[in-house]
């Protein structure tokens, strides 16, 4: 008899472990689902969190991306020689399109940098003259100096629909095969030139 | 009563300036040229309530007063005038501006997750609740003492038996 209880123990314990194991089994598991599912969340979170703070919703990426830059012929500016086609774009190597008007406060602030550009005479800077009249985009010009390879006055701004301007000012740079490589929207700074158009001009160049 | 006849004479040109301006303001609105045949110009209507305006991105170019939704306003104008289907507008000023003109996106792989993302999201929540539950249930059941196995019932006899003695 004292055997007898003395054996039941262990027969209790082997008839008790597979009825445990299962809920011993599913805690692990359940308690991942806890971590798992909190932890998707936040990083859900965080990503929105980060984007709602440092995104630039203003800034709507282009379409014109690696595309060919849109066919145009515009005239010049009263008083210049050269209108601008794309014909003139697709001939002049790894160059930049800028996008300007003389109404236009923040073009006046990039404008410095431009002159810059042109007095290292290291491409050429090809100017849209976005919905501007032609006498204010002359008087601008003789001003502030004449940074422009060749200017296209865009008096309508369809040629700038076509390029997907949206604001003024926006520079795109191109590539030597007439692709538009990347854009710029809003004022162009110093450092936007040293950091991310310079290197990227230098290495289409390679 | 000179004196009084000055403030009120700048006031009365003052309104007589407004008054001349608001021509101009509103001329902003209207500069809009409806197209001629009423359905296409219905059409049209219908487009620019689909279109996002880039400038103010929050409004239709339909409720911007922004030059640039005036340009776009136009040009929808003039594709449905040349014949183009809704479709061809809205590949015409996608391919300018992006996907982001469009303020009702395109079912195209790049937006699936857009669109079928909140469903996806909905049934894997409602698996998962249908799983817990189920589980539960299971569980509950399973908690209750499994019946004795005919082994088990003469073990207790053989016990109950022993017990007095």
């Amino acid at each position: 008899m004292t055997e007898r209880n003395g054996d039941m123990p262990p027969g209790e314990a082997a008839e008790d472990t597979p009825q445990e194991a299962t809920p011993q089994e599913t805690k692990p598991r359940r308690r991942l689902l806890f971590i798992l599912v909190p932890a998707a969340f936040g990083v859900l979170a965080a990503v929105l969190a980060w984007q709602l703070e440092t995104g630039t919703p203003d800034k709507i990426p282009s379409a014109l991306i690696d595309k060919s830059i849109p066919r145009f012929d515009l005239p010049p500016l009263p008083g210049w020689d050269a209108g601008l086609a794309s014909a003139d774009i697709e001939k002049g190597g790894v160059s930049l399109v800028n996008v300007f008007a003389s109404w236009c406060g923040p073009c006046r602030i990039e404008h410095p940098l431009l002159m810059d550009i042109a007095a290292q005479d290291m491409l050429p800077i090809w100017g849209l003259n976005y919905k501007d009249q032609p006498k204010d985009a002359t008087r601008w010009l003789n001003q502030l100096g004449d940074p422009y390879t060749q200017i296209g006055s865009d008096l309508s701004g369809r040629v700038g629909i076509d390029w997907g301007v949206y604001g003024v000012p926006e520079t795109f740079v191109i590539d030597a095969e007439g692709r538009i490589v990347y854009k710029h929207i809003g004022v162009l700074t110093r450092k936007d030139w040293d950091e991310k158009i310079l290197p990227l001009i230098e290495k289409l160049r390679q | 009563m000179t004196m009084r006849a000055v403030p009120l004479a700048l006031a009365a040109l003052l309104l007589l300036a407004l008054m001349l301006h608001l021509p101009s303001a509103v001329s902003a609105f209207s500069a809009d040229e409806a197209l001629d045949d009423p359905a296409q110009e219905a059409r049209a209507l219908k487009l620019h309530d689909e279109l996002r305006c880039p400038v103010c991105q929050g409004q239709a170019i339909s409720d911007s007063n922004a030059e640039l939704a005036r340009d776009l306003r136009r040009i929808v104008r003039e594709r449905i005038d040349a014949g183009d289907s809704d479709d061809a507008v809205f590949d015409y000023l996608s391919d300018r501006y992006g996907d982001f003109i469009l303020l009702r996106p395109r079912v195209k792989p790049t937006n699936y997750v857009l669109w079928f993302g909140p469903a996806l999201v909905f049934v894997a929540g409602a698996g998962g609740l249908w799983l817990f539950v189920r589980r539960r249930r299971g569980r509950g059941a399973e908690s209750a003492p499994a019946p004795l196995s005919a082994a088990e019932r003469e073990e207790l006899e053989k016990l109950s038996r022993d017990d007095p003695a």
